[in-house]
């Protein structure tokens, strides 16, 4: 079984999902969506619990109520007392649960809300309703062909990339075509704000190209992290 | 589209009543259909979208009533924030639109979830009356949501009668499968 960063990828064992969402109706139907994709699932009601189950909330007590592992955390994004860029958070702030890969889904396709995700280390942004192709999308986040097949042809985030297809007429296979080495970071940007740094989110540029959202260039320099590693491991 | 609204399927006959195959077979072509009709135009009418037909693809032998579980449980939860929506507008000190909004956002998610999309599309127009602060606008929108979710479950629930009315016709007509 191939290493990657300290996570060991088991592809005989299935995978153990713990989805995150107020709502019974979305409990029920991303449970469902898992189960047929061969996971198994654990649905909790909100962030609180979700940090009971994996073991982290506030009385300190390292006695997780679950035996398996969690591979994947899958949670909403608007969610009363605490939301899921909250709980995203507070998964990648603790040592022992960084390294679990988190989804965010959410009913509104904000840029801005997506960017904050993304930055805080969320693997993917679903915007709901929910389907399989977004299931079947981040189980491979588990997978050692996954880890490959994305840094070969670019994360694809589906409405992300429906709406960059509304803003501008660039074909959608520009996220996979570009070259690493594309100005990316040197971006004749139509944001006003003349910030070089890549990971800096704008917060809803008028009409941003592909190639300046934050978002692509976060995710390129992320790109170039992996097929960096990929090499240093041959 | 003259869609038969008022025959009523007739009930699915046992395995013994003595017809002979091919007359059940009639009956198990005419509920599907009945049933292919019925979700044709509830599409057509944008009433349904394509999130119903992915939970359609949900279910299996081990979760024949998926659907309708699911959608049984947003039935139950729309009708209380239908009921919550319509107090907090008819309340006589109105508290504003805050509260409205949160059960908004309930309803348009679920609705969304399961497909519903002429709900949906009504909950952005009760929205919008509210950000305009129209009392009169979202007493108009809270109405058409009320009629528009009694039309949906009625059709929904005559889908599901005359899928579980399948089962059963293929049940009686293949013993050896149950």
């Amino acid at each position: 079984m191939a290493s990657n960063g300290g996570v060991t990828w088991r592809r005989t064992e299935e995978v153990h999902v713990l989805a995150v969402d107020d709502s019974l109706v979305d409990r029920k139907v991303i449970e469902r969506l898992l189960r047929i994709s061969s996971c198994k699932v654990t649905a909790v009601d909100s962030g609180i619990r979700a940090l009971q189950f994996l073991g982290l909330d506030e009385e300190k007590n390292s006695n997780a109520l679950n035996d398996l592992k969690v591979d994947l955390i899958i949670t909403d994004y608007c969610m009363p007392e605490m939301t899921g860029y909250e709980l995203l958070k507070k998964v990648k702030e603790s040592s022992a649960f960084r390294e679990i890969p988190v989804v965010i889904m959410s009913s509104e396709n904000v840029l801005a809300r997506i960017d904050r995700c993304l930055e805080e280390g969320a693997e993917d942004f679903i915007v709901k309703p929910v389907k399989l192709s977004d299931v079947k999308r981040i189980k491979d986040y588990m997978t050692r062909e996954g880890e490959t097949e994305r840094s070969r042809k670019g994360i694809n985030k589906r409405k992300l990339r429906d709406s960059f297809d509304d803003l501008s007429s660039s074909p959608p296979s520009i996220l996979s075509s570009s070259p690493i080495s594309s100005s990316s970071s040197s971006s004749s940007s139509s944001s006003p704000s003349p910030s070089p740094t890549s990971v800096q989110s704008a917060s809803a540029p008028s009409s941003p190209s592909p190639l300046d959202s934050p978002t692509r260039r976060l995710k390129m320099t992320n790109k170039l992290r992996i097929e960096q590693k990929e090499k240093k491991l041959i | 589209m003259n869609f038969a609204k008022n025959r009523t399927v007739s009930t699915v006959p046992a395995a013994k009543t003595g017809l002979p195959v091919w007359m059940m077979g009639l009956v198990a072509d005419r509920l599907r259909a009945d049933a292919n009709r019925l979700l044709a135009f509830l599409f057509n009418q944008g009433i349904l979208d394509e999130q119903f037909l992915q939970l359609q693809q949900l279910r299996d032998e081990s979760s024949p009533n998926f659907v309708s579980e699911v959608v049984n449980i947003h039935f139950h939860e729309s009708e209380k924030l239908l009921r919550n929506l319509r107090s907090l507008l008819m309340d006589r000190e109105f508290s504003g639109y805050n509260k409205m909004g949160i059960h908004l956002n309930q309803f348009m998610g679920s609705s969304s979830s399961i497909g519903a999309k002429r709900i949906r599309n009504a909950c952005f127009a009760f929205r919008a009356a509210s950000e305009q602060n129209s009392r009169a606008g979202c007493l108009r929108a809270l109405e058409l949501l009320e009629h528009d979710y009694c039309f949906l479950k009625n059709k929904l629930h005559e889908l599901f009668q005359i899928q579980q009315q399948r089962v059963l016709a293929a049940g009686a007509r293949y013993p050896m499968q149950n």
